[in-house]
């Protein structure tokens, strides 16, 4: 496979780890909802479709991306730094 | 620097750097070039672009190397580049380049992390059995960071027939045996 | 094999023939081997000669030999039936000692002087195989016959049944030596791949070249040219060969293109990404210098063009199998490639208009035609050619094919006396890369076979005969259209096409797939199924193809069913009485045609099948003999015998007892160093640590605890904080990648706007542990700057300079319980300091230790490691709960406080030592009461770390036992079931040496 790097254009997946759902972007907080971990810990979505991924690109610039891939063709419809996903999903320091 | 009584080693082993031609390539361990890597501190980007440009310190974006003697550097990753300089004058080279930089930058001494290898000759052929680098796509100025036999390397095409390979300084002699090999197959 | 033609009478007759020679009587005139010179070569020990350009099949049929192998069931004697990568029969093994090769298809081998080859899978020979009893008893091994007679009692398939299979079934033999020969790997980059150099793929090619594009020209034969050097068709006003000549020699001189002949595209992946084997020496004796056999390349292509023909589908009918009976298109190519005719009287049995092809181009040579079978009504019948309106019925001859049976379609029956019999029961375009990404096939009434499915993968397109595209005319078009097309989606300008004239014949087939009777019709030549077998396993209702594969094994094995798949299954939808789509399409998974094992490993092999990691003081620990050990990719320093010691536990021992006595030293720059800066570097420390790191003090080190965030502990270390914004994290060995990528992970998608910048410097420093009451003093003639302990107490950090300025860090930390610290140097004086160590702190008593002492000196000092971290442990059963910080939040820190986890009697970290001093633990052991079963139930805990203690003079443990603080003092059996060993043990602190911390503070 190829991830279309945000900054470095096509990459092979050989350089990338994969996490996988990039739902774990969205951590709860520890002091004040303590009841949202497990679903945090342990439930994830694993569609057999578009799904938005978490793959670290390790052999590479170590870029977090969120990479939205159809998990039944291995399309890949875009790849984003998870940095600015994790931004527009409010998270910040 | 200040003298002291102790004597360095080369990556591979040996007291001095060594080198190889094996066909039309030469491929030589390097000592003799100090790295730090430079961070930009969060909400310091602007004042650093202008710090590093004062001190003449290249940053260039993804995928880029760039060189303004003495210094030389090349990105690594998103905010981050390495800065290289002579080793003979630079070779506290984090502390030098820290206090034209100040709050604006993180600086980390890399120099002995890395093992640098210096090819010349025609790369293709020799750089297709190593990496997968689009070499055609790749021109003088190019810098990234791949897999070469297992090993993650930085590989920096310095021009046409020039390629500088810097890996992890403990695989050393690995690397020098996946390249060497490489290049006896190539030619 | 003079015997085989023995009772033929036909001899080459006509204005064309060339001079017959004694050694090579089935070679006629033209074809492209260079007959100024000859090649020798060896079958079965005898010796033949051949000529460059010849491959093994072409060399032994144009030597008159026609039986080369036994089949792979009832060793049936077999012929060659193709001449190409598709062949079933011939299956030769290929040179002797170490680089034997077996099941090497004798159609692609290319000859070269010395070959040596053998026939496989008979005994004791080829002619006469005592094996082929399993043909008399054939009745019993029908579809199914394992399955069903090996099925009781199950406890007889290791030790009998499966012995007596392999030995009877099994292909060629291996050679049982290491592959002397090396394999590259390497990875090419294109705008078009072009799979196949036959008219459509370089016509493709020549469009796509011309346009400006990088261009690929892969294709698995090593002379270019497809099928247009096995006709005798003209393109463009020359001869096909000749035009292929000139193609090749255009594109070859163009810098954008690269041509790849001996290639094969093995693969299909996602987005664009092929496998090739390029065969770089396999048509040598063996590899030259340095270079090697054969290179796995990884193609990068943005589009990629099949133009890899079709392929030739047999047709079933009593007997199809003897030796001399092969594809009509086979036999062209024999004669128009290498000039040898496959029979000296030939027959034909078609169904498609190919076959009058083959009668001519025989003719042509001089060969005599006896018939052409055909069971078609409309055929459009030839001046001089020997038409049969009827079908064969079965064949005669043992070890090669003596004659025919036709049924004309009046019913009269007839023997035919011919020694080769083409067949052609019309064309299966080679979809097979298309199929890769499941995409399966589909069927087409038109051309009788299956087309690439439309949702084959993006960027891969069909061309040519792949496409159902069988003229030499549709050929080039298609290879020109779709090039074109394809060039310009990426920006490329493709020129006006210049097509050369060539035939563009319709194709005119009727489909026809088996003779029906009594004798056994083959369907797969190479597992021996035939029309019964598919019969019996449409009667036991295995009628999907996926169910008719695996009972009957049809399309299993080398060949992969490239000429049986299509027959099987339309032989399945007669049966059924479905259409041949209704029944189902074939599939092909990679690789298109069998692998080396050597070329997927490439270089990574033994010593280099991973790289290695060397420590800064590896070449002082060589000269100083010490034995090294593997720790992930590191080598690390085990222990440094000495004159006289004899095992490993008299030097670990001495080296345990000097440390605690005077001072030892270790290098320990394999632990994960990371640089943490940022005026937010301590928050983020107290987010990822369970513990807080904010309030250490500039130059001070804290250990740290890192936790998952289900709670388990994922890592510890120390973290010091050299600086108001800058900590240097230390991880373990084995953890410092994960780390790592964990902290990026924090920093980047959990709190984005954190000003903490991270960048590994394991490797820029090297680090050694300087252990031991007497470290102090040895350090002081080291390091440039006051150390004592008023100037650099307990858990302090610095920068300091060494030897006279070298700048250096210097930690005060302790694994092993003792006075320790921790300095560090550039990596490239990590050598030099460590013999400045041994050199200065000779009076003091230095001793050298590696990682076994290391591990002796933290279990007598109760710390935690790899063994205590093992994915499945919280803080608290370390007994560092109280680590756990609940006044923030960090990662682990609300799941780590689970009811479960957190319970009063769980697991917590114990010491243990045997009652009896002398008694000898085994480590895994588990706990269990004393008067209980040992039994999962009773299961109390277990040991995770077990060293001897030289200091104590007994072996000591670390383990977690259910209750365990509450229970010092008890005693315990601690028993390993497979070892079989049991011990007394009691349970005690986990502080063995100094458990008040005395001797780190001295």
């Amino acid at each position: 496979m190829l991830i279309p790097h945000p900054l470095l254009g096509p990459r092979d997946a050989q350089e990338f780890t994969y996490l996988g759902d990039a739902a774990l972007i969205d951590r709860p907080d520890g002091l004040t909802e303590p009841e949202k971990f497990h679903d945090y810990a342990y439930l994830r979505d694993n569609p057999a479709g578009v799904h938005k991924e978490l793959w670290f690109h390790e052999q590479g610039d170590r870029s977090w991306l969120v990479v939205t891939r159809n998990t039944v063709t291995h399309e890949i419809l875009g790849a984003v730094l998870a940095r600015d996903t994790a931004r527009g999903r409010g998270r910040s320091k | 620097m200040a003298e002291h009584r102790l004597t360095p080693l080369a990556p591979l082993g040996h007291a001095e750097p060594i080198e190889e031609r094996i066909g039309p390539v030469l491929i030589a361990e390097r000592t003799d070039v100090a790295m730090a890597s430079v961070a930009t501190r969060r909400g310091w980007e602007t004042e650093l672009a202008a710090r590093a440009a004062q001190a003449g310190l290249p940053l260039p974006p993804p995928g880029q190397a760039a060189e303004n003697a003495p210094w030389g550097s090349f990105w690594l990753g998103p905010e981050m580049w390495m800065v290289e300089a002579p080793y003979a004058t630079h070779e506290d080279v984090a502390a030098q380049v820290k206090p034209a930089l100040g709050e604006a930058a993180s600086v980390t001494e890399q120099t002995d992390a890395w093992v640098r290898f210096e090819v010349a000759g025609p790369l293709k052929p020799l750089f297709e059995r190593l990496c997968n680098i689009d070499l055609d796509r790749f021109a003088p100025g190019s810098a990234t960071r791949t897999l070469m036999e297992h090993l993650g390397v930085y590989v920096i095409r310095r021009a046409e027939d020039r390629m500088t390979v810097l890996g992890p300084r403990s695989s050393a002699g690995s690397l020098h045996h996946a390249i060497t090999v490489a290049a006896r197959s190539a030619f | 094999m003079t015997e085989v033609l023995r009772d033929t009478s036909g001899v080459l007759t006509g204005q064309d023939a060339a001079p017959v020679l004694a050694s090579q009587p089935m070679r006629v005139t033209g074809g492209l081997v260079d007959r100024s010179r000859s090649v020798r070569f060896t079958f079965d020990g005898k010796s033949y000669t051949g000529h460059p350009g010849d491959t093994l099949a072409s060399a032994l049929l144009a030597s008159g030999v026609k039986l080369m192998g036994r089949s792979f069931k009832y060793h049936r004697p077999r012929g060659v039936l193709s001449a190409g990568s598709e062949e079933p029969n011939a299956l030769v093994e290929l040179r002797s000692g170490a680089r034997r090769e077996p099941n090497t298809r004798a159609t692609v081998a290319e000859l070269y002087d010395g070959l040596e080859a053998s026939s496989q899978n008979h005994w004791p020979t080829l002619a006469f195989d005592a094996m082929a009893v399993n043909d008399w008893l054939s009745p019993f091994f029908t579809a199914g016959f394992y399955y069903k007679t090996f099925m009781w009692p199950a406890a007889f398939w290791e030790k009998l049944y499966e012995p007596i299979i392999r030995r009877a079934a099994g292909l060629g033999t291996l050679s049982r030596e290491p592959d002397p020969d090396a394999y590259d790997k390497g990875f090419l980059h294109c705008d078009v791949l072009v799979i196949g150099a036959g008219p459509a793929g370089l016509m493709a090619a020549l469009t796509a070249a011309r346009a400006g594009a990088r261009v690929i020209l892969a294709d698995e034969d090593f002379a270019l040219g497809g099928r247009l050097i096995a006709e005798t068709h003209e393109v463009g006003g020359q001869s096909g060969a000749g035009w292929a000549t000139s193609a090749v020699a255009e594109l070859a001189g163009m810098p954008n293109v690269r041509v790849m002949p001996r290639t094969t595209i093995m693969g299909v992946f996602d987005h664009g990404v092929y496998s090739a084997v390029e065969r770089v020496s396999d048509h040598f004796a063996a590899p030259l210098a340095g270079k090697p056999r054969q290179v796995l390349w990884r193609v990068y292509a943005k589009r990629a063009i099949l133009a890899a023909g079709a392929l030739e589908r047999p047709i079933a009918f009593a007997d199809n199998d003897r030796p001399g009976v092969m594809m009509a298109g086979a036999v062209r190519a024999y004669l128009n490639r290498w000039g040898v005719a496959a029979g000296k009287r030939v027959a034909l049995f078609v169904n498609n208009d190919d076959g009058m092809r083959t009668a001519r181009d025989l003719m042509a040579r001089g060969v005599e035609v006896v018939a052409v079978v055909d069971p078609r009504r409309d055929i459009r019948r030839q001046a001089g050619l020997p038409h049969m309106l009827g079908v064969v019925t079965g064949t005669t001859g043992r070890l090669g094919l003596t004659g025919i049976n036709v049924r004309r379609i009046d019913g009269r029956e007839e023997h035919v006396v011919c020694d080769a019999l083409a067949v052609s029961g019309g064309w299966n375009p080679t979809v097979a890369l298309t199929a890769h990404q499941s995409a399966r096939p589909v069927w087409d009434e038109k051309i009788s076979a299956f087309l690439a499915s439309p949702n084959a993968p993006a960027g891969l397109i069909p061309v040519g005969a792949a496409a159902g595209a069988f003229s030499t005319h549709g050929a080039l078009a298609s290879g020109a259209a779709k090039a074109a097309e394809a060039v310009e989606a990426l920006g490329f300008r493709a020129p006006a096409a210049d097509l050369p004239q060539a035939e563009d014949a319709p194709v005119r087939i009727a489909p026809f797939w088996h003779v029906p009777g009594k004798g056994r019709a083959w369907v797969d030549f190479q597992n021996d199924v035939t029309v019964k077998d598919v019969k019996l396993a449409h009667q036991e209702n295995f009628r999907s193809v996926e169910h008719l594969k695996r009972y009957t094994t049809l399309g299993m094995a080398t060949d992969q069913g490239k000429t049986s798949n299509v027959l099987g299954l339309a032989v399945m939808a007669e049966l059924t009485g479905q259409s041949i789509p209704e029944t189902g399409t074939t599939m092909f998974r990679p690789p298109y045609t069998p692998v080396a094992m050597g070329v997927l490993a490439g270089r990574s092999r033994g010593e280099e099948f991973k790289p290695t990691r060397l420590t800064p003081s590896h070449k002082w620990a060589e000269e100083r003999g010490a034995v090294f050990v593997e720790v992930g990719m590191w080598l690390r320093a085990q222990w440094f015998p000495r004159p006289g010691e004899t095992t490993w536990r008299e030097s670990v021992d001495r080296e345990v007892l000097a440390t605690r006595k005077a001072v030892g030293v270790c290098d320990v720059t394999t632990l994960g160093k990371i640089d943490i800066q940022g005026t937010d570097a301590g928050l983020f420390l107290d987010r990822v640590y369970a513990n807080t790191f904010s309030t250490l003090p500039v130059g001070k080190v804290r250990y740290g605890l890192m936790l998952r965030e289900d709670g388990i502990v994922m890592d510890d270390g120390t973290t010091a904080r050299m600086g108001e914004h800058e900590y240097v994290m230390t991880t373990t060995t084995a953890n410092a990648v994960p780390v790592f990528r964990h902290l990026e992970f924090c920093r980047q998608c959990l709190w984005p706007d954190l000003d903490v910048q991270l960048i590994s410097t394991t490797e820029a420093w090297a680090q050694f542990s300087v252990a031991g009451p007497n470290a102090r003093a040895l350090l002081s003639r080291i390091v440039d700057q006051d150390i004592s302990d008023a100037a650099f107490p307990y858990m302090a950090c610095g920068n300091v300079t060494v030897c006279g300025g070298l700048r250096a860090r210097l930690f005060r930390i302790s694994f092993s319980g003792e006075m320790a610290y921790e300095i560090a140097v550039p990596t490239r004086y990590g050598d030099a300091l460590v013999r400045e160590l041994m050199a200065q702190g000779q009076d003091l008593g230095v001793t050298p230790y590696g990682t076994e002492a290391l591990g002796v000196l933290r279990v007598e000092k109760g710390h935690v490691a790899g063994n205590e971290l093992n994915g499945q442990t919280t803080a608290l059963n370390m007994g560092l709960g109280k680590m756990v910080s609940k006044k923030k939040d960090s990662i682990g820190m609300v799941l780590s406080q689970r009811e479960e986890l957190v319970r009063e009697d769980g697991l917590r970290l114990v010491g243990i030592k045997p009652v009896d001093p002398a008694a000898q633990l085994k480590a895994g052991s588990h706990f269990i009461a004393l008067g209980k079963d040992p039994v999962a139930a009773n299961d109390d805990g277990w040991i995770t770390s077990l060293v001897h203690s030289p200091h104590l003079r007994h072996q000591i443990a670390l383990g977690y036992l259910k209750n365990g603080a509450a229970r010092m003092g008890e005693r315990l059996r601690a028993v390993n079931l497979l070892a079989k060993t049991e011990v007394e043990v009691e349970i005690v602190s986990p502080h063995f040496i100094d458990p008040q911390g005395e001797r780190l503070r001295g």
